[in-house]
């Protein structure tokens, strides 16, 4: 599936065998706990531990555990949203410890305060998780292999495994299940503990089908609403018209008697109604009276926005030395809502000094301590249990937390519990979004046609971040840093991959009232964008093909294989129908690389994609399959926004209520295909989930420019204002 | 409260609600089937699709009262005995499915396309699935798992007609 680029960069990062601490944890069968993601000075690599206290005082750890029956357990800090981590930690499990995929179950970890980090986003997860997995189920093997050679009294040396067994020459074999026990008590492994070299993989790189797909399509998966938490209340909350407006008086007479209904509760953020059903819940929630005061965004609307935005831009630098010319470029992104298919949902139960919420959480230690302070429980947090439940669809919304702390309110106040559930209104009027943005590039240009400076100035609205970074920036500084602000992820994140002289990129920060989020490759989903499409408009000033002058700028090898890629497998420059056009782009970020190119047909006026073709390099390929779907997927997410998805603000509020105006790509506006070419330069374990994104919405908006002559500078493309 | 009497996935069921309660909240909160989802409400997204009468339809749209009498059919009630569905099967053999909140409405828009329309164009799939929407974007593999679908009910039928 994937071609082999030869060797000659740095070292890979990410998936070699570096030690990871691991420890035999005192259990009846064997459990192995592994260090989670930062490696060890090779000195201090520990031999495993059984001392309890040591374990206790552990922050951060995963468990791969066998039980008698012979299945492996796997638990993981991490939350199932789509993006099949749960297919891709069995894949790896499976591998090391040669047994079925069928033979593993991944559990997510309860919120914990010894997880450092248990945030699943930012493209972290199999970046930093693969290594220690592979570590601790490496470990079990090696111990399960001991406690065989232990019982037929042979070398360990001369024993096998395969399918879940341990092998003797002699024909003698033993199940994992069988030697559970005797495992956990074996307390030097007689064979090797290192993981495989991926040389040696026979699953690892395989495409693979996702495990729970039966799960999925015979509608038995549960996501949060689903659960069958006895007692639990349908609850929806009547919010305001506003963004963040509050409620300055109620009457709910009307509502407490309708039928259904068990309780009404004010919020800060609304009137809450349980009742026994959904459908009776909303029902009265629409016979409340509330008087609201408007939210603090409520003097501005789309024009104020952007001229703040615009404002924030500022003077032109000066242009570097022997400058002849300086081309301008301006783009305006939207506000996003992330729209997941399953809006904001939770189950709470609050009883006397305990809290136990269920949820499809992005950060479940964040979400522990959010609830735990709503209920004045800030000093201990330990009262809250957290159970992240699979969610349909985070893209970075699932970071905030604003349901589960409203249905521990809720639950709190009506004594007893209640299953919280946002209404698709709510989830994109009262969302964090996306922000806005404006940009001006700057590209000067000097004789012959050199290229001498590129200056980026961003006017985005300040992310919010109060979940922290979690260990992407441990991967892109080396080291934790909690006090990270927007301004200094920017700085870690974007960068030009060109030779364009005097490079500079600076963030202006805007303070607006209006909820913002991190979103699928977060900064680069606006910065990188426009870069890539302004690098065209520039082929176009200098009468240059927009491969051929990437190509003799870019820098990085891998970017250049994978444009190559994209050039060989698309055909580029092939002769196509007057109003059918090509369009490339690419990028790297998250230790991968990506090229995409675009076909688009504007020939009846509305942009049309025809075929997208993405090769990338995400080192090694857990899952082939799992990489694939990831990036058609953003690419689809890339299409809608660049072309008929964003929001409008109209005093303070959001103007978008679903799907009927948020225009989301529908089966009738998908390409006729996605081809996803995989290049593989090296071993290292790349990020995906974000990837995706940024180089397909430019190809796109290349493919338009080339189609139409127009360079597009305002998204969506088909807004009436744009 | 009046009782609604209505087949459920091949069983006869009866469930005493308001009339005017729509489908979707006595199919969830009532009768505890949480396969169709709730993404929407009115109409627009397609999370909760099902069968009414073997024809897909918004359970989130009908009331219960209107249903009395006819046949509803779920995700759950897909499989039968001789197990799954060509299209589940065809949905698991081109790893549709992300994060699958969406599924079970796109699965049953899909059954219901075949059964009036065996062997649909793209164009025709175009028109039959774009009222499902799919926020992680498996629109691709959706077509393809149709295609492969109709292929797998085309040679499950033959030999009977033959
Ligand atoms: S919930 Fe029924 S169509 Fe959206
Ligand atoms: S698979 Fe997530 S919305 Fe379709």
């Amino acid at each position: 599936m994937a071609d082999l680029l030869p060797e000659d960069a740095a070292p890979p990062s990410g998936f070699d065998r570096r030690k990871f601490l691991t420890w035999l944890v005192a259990s009846p069968t064997l459990m192995v706990a592994a260090r989670c993601g930062l490696d060890l000075p090779s000195a201090q690599a520990a031999e495993p531990t059984t001392d309890p206290a040591a374990l206790e005082e552990t922050p951060l750890n995963l468990y791969v555990a066998v039980r008698t029956d012979g299945r492996v357990v796997a638990t993981l800090p991490r939350t199932e949203m789509g993006q099949g981590i749960t297919t891709a930690v069995t894949m790896l499990v499976a591998e090391e410890l040669d047994t079925g995929l069928d033979a593993v179950d991944v559990c997510t970890a309860d919120a914990d305060p010894r997880w450092l980090i248990q945030l699943t986003g930012l493209s972290s997860t199999m970046r930093y998780l693969a290594g220690p997995l592979r570590a601790a189920a490496a470990e079990a093997r090696a111990r399960l292999v001991t406690a065989a050679a232990h019982r037929w009294r042979v070398l360990a040396l001369t024993l096998t495994t395969t399918q879940g067994e341990v092998r003797a020459p002699d024909g003698r074999r033993l199940g994992y299940g069988e030697l559970a026990e005797d495992a956990a008590h074996v307390l030097l492994p007689e064979v090797s503990p290192l993981p495989k070299s991926p040389g040696e993989y026979t699953v690892v790189g395989q495409p693979t089908g996702r495990v729970d797909a039966r799960d999925i399509v015979t509608g038995a998966v549960r996501f949060t609403l689903d659960l069958d938490i006895p007692g639990a209340m349908p609850t929806v909350v009547a919010r305001p018209p506003t963004l963040r407006g509050t409620v300055l008086s109620f009457n709910a007479s009307t509502a407490r008697a309708m039928p259904g209904v068990v309780g009404v509760v004010q919020l800060s953020s609304g009137v809450a109604v349980a009742a026994r059903t959904f459908a009776q819940a909303f029902a009265a929630r629409d016979a409340l009276q509330v008087t609201w005061a408007p939210g603090p965004a409520s003097h501005l609307s789309d024009a104020d926005i952007r001229t703040r935005l615009r404002d924030a831009i500022g003077p032109r630098p000066l242009p570097p030395l022997l400058t002849t010319r300086v081309v301008e470029g301006r783009f305006d992104f939207p506000y996003l809502a992330h729209a997941p298919m399953e809006t904001q949902s939770c189950v709470a139960r609050v009883t006397g000094d305990v809290a136990e919420v269920w949820s499809g959480v992005q950060d479940p230690k964040f979400a522990r301590n959010q609830v735990a302070a709503a209920l004045g429980w800030a000093l201990t947090p330990q009262r809250v249990t957290v159970h992240p439940i699979r969610a349909g669809g985070g893209f970075g919304r699932r970071f905030f937390t604003e349901a589960a702390v409203e249905a521990a309110l809720i639950s709190r106040s009506l004594g007893q519990p209640v299953k919280l559930m946002w209404s698709r209104n709510d989830e994109m009027r009262h969302g964090h979004y996306r922000p806005a943005s404006h940009h001006r590039i700057l590209a000067s240009l000097g004789p012959g046609g050199s290229i001498l400076g590129w200056q980026h100035r961003a006017a985005i609205p300040t992310v919010e971040f109060p979940h922290g970074f979690g260990d992407l920036l441990t991967s892109l500084a080396g080291q934790v840093l909690p006090e990270v602000t927007s301004a200094l992820f920017f700085t870690l994140t974007q960068h030009v991959p060109y030779q364009f002289g005097w490079v500079a990129q600076e963030l202006a920060e805007v303070p607006l009232p209006i909820p913002t989020a991190s979103f699928r490759s977060v900064f680069t989903s606006q910065v990188g964008v426009a870069n890539e499409i302004f690098v065209d408009q520039l082929a176009r000033e200098l009468q240059r093909d927009p491969v051929e002058l990437r190509r003799s700028r870019l820098t990085s090898r891998r970017l250049k294989a994978v444009l190559d890629r994209v050039v060989l497998e698309g055909a580029w420059g092939r002769t196509l129908p007057p109003g059918v056009a090509q369009g490339v782009a690419v990028l790297e970020e998250w230790d991968s690389a990506i090229a995409h190119l675009v076909e688009v047909d504007v020939t009846s006026g509305t942009p049309r994609v025809l075929r997208v073709i993405i090769a990338a390099d995400v080192g090694l390929p857990i899952n082939p399959k799992g990489v694939e779907a990831q990036l058609q997927g953003a690419a689809m997410d890339a299409m809608s926004t660049t072309l008929s998805a964003g929001l409008h603000i109209d005093a303070g509020a959001v103007r978008e209520g679903s799907f009927a105006d948020y225009r989301w790509l529908r089966m009738k506006h998908a390409p006729a295909s996605i081809q996803v070419h995989l290049v593989r330069s090296d071993n290292r374990v790349g990020g995906v989930g974000e990837l995706g994104y940024p180089s397909a919405a430019a190809a796109l908006a290349n493919a338009i420019a080339r189609a139409t002559g127009t360079m597009p500078t305002r998204f969506p493309i088909l807004d009436e204002g744009a | 409260m009046p009782a609604h009497q209505f087949i459920l996935n091949g069983q006869p069921v009866s469930v005493e609600s308001p009339s005017d309660l729509p489908l979707l909240w006595v199919l969830r909160d009532v009768l505890g089937v949480t396969g169709p989802k709730y993404g929407c409400g009115v109409g627009v997204c397609g999370a909760c699709t099902s069968h009414l009468d073997g024809e897909a339809f918004r359970p989130c749209l009908h009331p219960v009262g209107e249903v009395a009498g006819h046949e509803v059919k779920t995700i759950e009630g897909l499989a039968d005995a001789a197990g799954l569905h060509p299209v589940q099967q065809a949905w698991i053999a081109e790893d549709v499915a992300q994060c699958g909140f969406c599924q079970p409405g796109q699965i049953m828009a899909a059954v219901a396309l075949l059964r009036r329309n065996p062997q649909p164009s793209d164009a025709d799939i175009d028109a039959a699935m774009s009222d499902n929407v799919c926020r992680c974007g498996t629109y691709v593999r959706i077509r393809s798992a149709i295609h492969r679908a109709a292929l797998l009910l085309r040679s499950a039928a033959g030999p009977q007609r033959r």
